[in-house]
């Protein structure tokens, strides 16, 4: 089990009081103390860890979390913010002593406005539930994490969540215009609005990403996106990861970006083959898929570049779509990989380094090594133009030495990562997983500035502690910033 | 030490700050010292300079990624990538020929001020382009944040903390930004005959056509909306006719004249001389309104971001100040006193004030990278 920060006796103790303020602020059943209830927060995406939290309380209102956290802080009590709970990093994890703060309840859409081309929604709003208000328009909310049928954007702001088109339309961060942000002592403070720069430090930047350390969100501004006139997608088979690798290098030399460019390795095309039944070519040792976006026309322009780029590294299979359902098709395997690979393994674990792209063929080659030293099968998904590498590590939970053995197979993969110029994490955040690893990417010095900024949002440091940062210092050792 | 330090390293630079940080010595804090003259004069014992840290360190063209040293010209960064046919995203303006001052804009001095051009709409600003930094801080350590890859979330992000933060956090020695492929043609359909509320409907309606605008400005002078499409060639033709359909009065600029066309609006080229210049970041669609409500202050500008942008120019008064910050106020609007006479940029807010919590926070963050306040010192806040 993943060790958590000392729990605090004196708000164990008040668990009864502290319960009986929340249920005065959020009525109804907005107050969940009853244990066989709090069951469901126990853990999120990353089910191997769990935790029963002290309560739980689903607000309804800015005002409503405000009041809650302005109560938690003058009980000294710790928070967890929690959107949808798909984290695959630990995320939303709960600690004994803390409090859950669950924002699904605020599930509002607030405004569209297209003049503005913006949306203003709560945090509990899923992340395809934006999309689909907009999408009679014509629009669309670019970020597009595998989890956004269930994710909440409240989730996505705090872990600068990504996707399989951030190549094109950036992540998160550069689609966000402002927030409601509230402070642990319970203070509102507004970001952003629907204006594109911000004066002064750029808050909303922080706070992005910042995976709840710094408040919590209640409210999100994003920025919407007319769709383009039409998207194809090709796919492209290579007799090597090299040969793929470079392939990949000289379609971004060209200068074409396309708007997704996902990469598969042998292990990968053939879990998803079996449970999609796509087509994919079973004899490749790597596979590209590359969606292009415009009017048909433009779509068979880029698409006979790429193809011709392509036929220059011996494809084994070069398969152009020529419609929207070739193109779901040649999409189906790939969008189904976490279940294709749940399927031929009873768990997994689903690794998020970034690397640079060059180096590609290399990690690749390590992790192959590492996976034959570990005797666990690994599958890679790689986002490959932003190099964002996603390797699904089989194992089997019922076996302590194989979950043990698959934990040490993602850390060596992630400090392979940094080695290469790389990082520990690319969109899934680092969570309670990762936050042990934090000392291989940043030195002392470099973690004790983040503290530093954490502690002038939180100096007491209640929300989220058992997450992001190494446990040891200790919060009570910890500087304050000011 | 000397009134200016210009160390030739990271080094040197540690060294510099650990110094001024022992003694206490306020520094001002610069590239070439080109945007001495934006938000509020600094009065500062020394001068530290990276102008001397110069050079490209890295250059990835098939990944996307550039570092260099902070002092590095941003024209010797974007001369480098047009020989691989890449460009700089974002944009940056050149306001020296508004601010004065011959040496040429580093990377350091353009990611500080994040400053973005008229791209901004399409791809995003500065801010969204810089993928590492090393830095120095007020205690003279080392920090390094993102790093040369695109997609990382790993930790605070420091590196959208430092950008536009002019200097007042830590003292930047190497950035890391992504470029992306120059376009292999650009053209600008022009809209002509329109006043500033229609030509900003007309640029909103482009905006939210599927036609990739990456520019989008309107000049009240030439009562006219402008509306950029770059891509490959074929597509700029389809696109400028795609969207020359839906509007009147229409005319098509080729590459050359679209260059020239989009580097004035970049740099606010056609501003008349003023005392006074403004940026004022708001919802397109207030853009109009923020024109209207200056210009019987003797305050007159221009749009870009599709509304989104005004830039203006004025007398360095009172009134004309506090025209630009009600109006902007009144649309949930942000501005910038880019320029002004020094006494003046020392008398007035050059940001709008924050709420009280949120100063408290600032003041808190400052302290944890600055704890001695001897970067840039009230360059952006009087208190």
């Amino acid at each position: 089990m993943i060790a958590q920060p000392e729990p605090k006796q004196g708000v164990l103790a008040r668990r009864d009081a502290i319960v009986a303020g929340l249920r005065e602020l959020v009525p109804g059943s907005g107050v969940i103390a009853e244990p066989l209830l709090l069951k469901p927060y126990e853990t999120d995406g990353l089910a191997a860890y769990r935790q029963v939290p002290l309560a739980v309380v689903l607000p309804e209102t800015t005002e409503q979390v405000a009041a809650v956290l302005a109560l938690l802080h003058r009980e000294g009590a710790r928070v967890v913010p929690r959107g949808a709970g798909t984290s695959l990093s630990g995320g939303a994890l709960p600690m004994v002593d803390a409090v859950v703060v669950g924002m699904m309840r605020m599930n509002r859409i607030l405004e569209i406005n297209y003049a503005d081309r913006c949306a203003r929604v709560q945090p509990g709003v899923t992340n395809i539930g934006i999309t689909q208000a907009v999408a009679d328009a014509g629009f669309f909310y670019a970020p597009d994490p595998s989890s956004q049928l269930a994710c909440m954007i409240g989730g996505n702001v705090g872990m600068n969540s990504g996707g399989a088109h951030c190549l094109r339309y950036g992540v998160t961060a550069n689609n966000l215009l402002g927030v409601k942000l509230v402070t642990i002592e319970g203070e509102v403070i507004e970001l952003g609005g629907e204006h594109l720069d911000a004066a002064g430090y750029d808050w909303l930047g922080l706070i992005t990403g910042s995976e709840g350390q710094l408040g919590i969100v209640t409210e999100v501004t994003v920025r919407i996106l007319r769709g383009p006139e039409g998207a194809r997608a090709m796919l492209a088979a290579f007799r090597a990861n090299e040969v793929a690798g470079q392939c990949v290098d000289a379609i971004i030399g060209s200068g074409i970006i396309p708007v997704a460019l996902e990469f598969m390795d042998r292990p990968a095309i053939h879990a998803c083959e079996a449970f999609a039944h796509a087509g994919y070519p079973l004899d490749a040792e790597a596979m590209l898929i590359i969606e292009v976006e415009g009017s048909i026309a433009e779509q068979d322009f880029l698409l006979d570049r790429i193809k011709e780029i392509c036929a220059r590294f011996d494809p084994i299979s070069l398969k152009v779509s020529r419609s929207a359902e070739e193109s779901a098709a040649i999409w189906k395997g790939r969008k189904g990989a976490f279940g294709a690979v749940g399927r031929i393994s009873p768990d997994y674990l689903c690794m998020d380094g970034t690397i640079p792209t060059s180096r590609l063929p290399e990690v690749l080659r390590r992790i192959g090594q590492m996976s034959d030293a570990c005797g666990l099968q690994v599958a890679n998904i790689f986002h490959a133009g932003d190099g964002n590498l996603h390797p699904l590590i089989m194992f089997d939970a019922n076996d302590a030495s194989s979950f043990a053995r698959a934990e040490k197979f993602g850390a060596d993969i992630l400090r392979l990562c940094v080695e290469v110029g790389g990082c520990l994490t690319g969109e899934h955040g680092v969570g309670v997983e990762k936050r042990e690893l934090m000392p291989a990417q940043f030195t002392a010095t470099e973690l004790e500035q983040q503290r530093r900024v954490k502690s002038a949002f939180d100096p007491d440091w209640l929300l989220n502690p058992n997450k992001v940062f190494p446990l040891s210092p200790p919060v009570a050792a910890r500087p304050l910033a000011a | 030490m000397s009134g200016a330090v210009a160390p030739g390293d990271e080094a040197g630079l540690i060294a510099a700050v650990a110094e001024a940080f022992g003694s206490g010595t306020p520094l001002e804090v610069v590239g070439n010292g080109g945007k001495r003259g934006l938000l509020r004069p600094v009065q500062a014992a020394r001068t530290l300079s990276t102008g001397r840290m110069s050079g490209i360190s890295f250059y990835s063209p098939q990944e996307l990624v550039l570092s260099a040293r902070a002092g590095t010209p941003l024209s010797t960064i974007a001369a480098t990538i047009a020989e691989r046919g890449q460009q700089i995203t974002s944009e940056p303006p050149d306001f020296s020929g508004l601010l004065g001052g011959e040496a040429p804009q580093t990377l350091g001095g353009v990611v500080g001020a994040n400053l973005s051009g008229p791209r901004r709409v399409a791809w995003g600003a500065t801010r969204d382009h810089v993928l590492g930094i090393r830095a120095v801080n007020g205690r003279g350590e080392l920090l390094r944040s993102g790093g040369r890859v695109l997609k990382n979330v790993t930790g605070l992000d420091l590196c959208k903390l430092l950008t536009g933060s002019h200097g007042t956090l830590a003292v930047m020695s190497e950035i890391t930004i992504k470029v992306l492929p120059a376009p292999e043609r650009r053209g600008t359909l022009v809209l002509a005959a329109l006043d500033p509320k229609a030509g900003v409907a007309a640029l909103a309606a482009a905006l939210g056509s599927p036609y990739a605008v990456s520019g989008a400005a309107y000049l009240p002078e030439q009562k006219s909306a402008y509306l950029r499409i770059e891509e490959f060639a074929g597509s700029v033709q389809y696109r400028c006719e795609k969207l020359a359909r839906q509007f009147a009065n229409t005319e098509i600029l080729d590459t050359a004249a679209s260059l020239a066309l989009w580097r004035g609006i970049r740099d606010a080229a056609m501003l008349p001389r003023a005392e006074a210049l403004w940026r004022v970041s708001v919802a397109p669609s207030a853009g109009p309104s923020i024109l209207r409500a200056v210009a019987s202050s003797g305050v007159s500008g221009y749009l870009d971001w599709g509304g989104g942008l005004v830039t203006c120019a004025g007398p360095a008064t009172k009134n004309a100040h506090q025209a630009i910050c009600d109006a902007a106020r009144s649309t949930g609007g942000v501005w910038w006193l880019l320029r002004a006479p020094a006494p003046f940029r020392a008398a007035v807010d050059v940001l709008p004030p924050e709420a009280p919590a949120l100063a408290a926070i600032r003041a808190r963050v400052q302290h944890a990278f600055d704890p001695r306040g001897i970067f840039n010192p009230l360059k952006l806040r009087a208190a």
